[in-house]
């Protein structure tokens, strides 16, 4: 590896850029393949970029045969993000498990006495409104979003933002009687149909019988490795060929 | 942190201090193998080392061989499984196979 190469995965990493970085085995020649740009020795190779773009998107390193050399594709794709809006008890046995699991956190709360970085150790701490928080940081498919607060006044406005973006798991703390009544909110106030409605895991996490805090972490982090893998699996299952 | 991440700053911080460096890489796996593909293992030329390659089953073999990639440039292509002769030495307890790639970092 040149240590151009290291800088670049490092870039990458830091402005949340996917990257391929492709080695033939046989001589260590390199290739930096993006979704927009190649760089590297390797970059003419139009069979190995179009494997790389493919590994990119289903998000699996693996090893290809390409005129009898094998090539490693090493993908790097940015860290998953969790936003969590409600800097409550249970943020606070969430965000250091989720950055334990590889989770960009952030936490969101305008309330200045629970968003303090003293309560979230090593966490990055947003006090602001869950909307205009999300307006900055550009909600994506990396990108789960787990409400909180049981404050309608801050919950209903992140949960309407998420369902307006492509982030990929959306939770939401409260009783199924509480999840009721949000969904008649919801469509009420933003016109939110039963079908977007849907997307949001409400009462959020998996039921293993979940009681403290830590626990309850526990199952909305499962919730959302399973919600990931599924969908990781599914894109990576081969196409069944039309009839 | 994440393990990619820590691996790659581990490499740049080592880099800059004018060490020796070599990275191993998981590039196949057969069967129930404990690392995913893609998982990386760096070393220094004082055998120091950061992120992980198998278990724990390997690295020691992998470190060797990463020593001798730092000393002469040459990248090398590590195959562990229960089928090699040194199946109690170097073999995976789990029964799994992997390949590994060494190489230095210029």
């Amino acid at each position: 590896m040149k240590s151009e190469t290291l800088k670049a995965l490092q870039e990458a990493r830091t402005n949340r850029l996917a990257v391929v970085l492709a080695t033939r085995l046989g001589d260590a020649a390199e290739a930096l393949i993006y979704a927009d740009r190649v760089e590297g020795d390797l970059s003419g190779d139009a069979a190995l970029v179009s494997a790389a773009r493919r590994a990119m998107a289903i998000g699996r390193s693996e090893t290809i045969d390409l005129a009898s050399q094998k090539v490693f594709l090493n993908v790097y794709v940015p860290p998953a993000r969790l936003i969590i809006v409600g800097a409550v008890h249970i943020a606070q046995s969430l965000a250091p498990m989720a950055s334990l699991m590889d989770f960009d956190v952030t936490v969101v709360d305008p309330r200045r006495a629970f968003a303090t970085d003293a309560r979230f150790p090593g966490v990055k701490v947003m006090q602001e409104w869950a909307d205009e928080a999300f307006e900055k940081m550009g909600l994506d498919i990396s990108t789960a979003v787990v409400t909180l607060t049981h404050d309608p006044k801050l919950d209903d406005p992140a949960l309407e933002a998420a369902l307006k973006s492509d982030v990929f798991y959306i939770g939401a703390l409260g009783s199924k009687r509480t999840h009721a009544r949000r969904k008649e909110r919801l469509a009420a106030e933003a016109g939110i149909t039963d079908e977007q409605f849907a997307r949001i895991h409400g009462p959020v996490g998996l039921n293993i019988g979940a009681k403290s805090p830590a626990e309850i972490a526990v199952s909305i982090l499962g919730q959302i490795v399973e919600v990931r893998a599924r969908r990781l699996e599914a894109l990576a299952a081969p196409k069944v060929a039309a009839a | 942190m994440s393990d990619a991440l820590e691996v790659l700053d581990q490499v740049g911080k080592w880099k800059a201090s004018g060490k020796g460096v070599a990275v191993a890489t998981v590039i196949t796996t057969w069967g129930s193998s404990p690392r995913p593909v893609g998982s990386q293992l760096a070393v220094d030329d004082t055998g120091a080392m950061v992120g992980s390659v198998s278990g724990g089953c390997i690295e020691g073999a992998v470190v060797k061989e990463a020593l001798a990639s730092i000393s002469d440039g040459q990248p090398r292509l590590l195959d562990f499984g229960v089928t090699d002769e040194q199946a109690w030495d170097v073999g995976l307890a789990c029964g799994g196979k992997v390949q590994v790639f060494v190489e230095k970092v210029n």
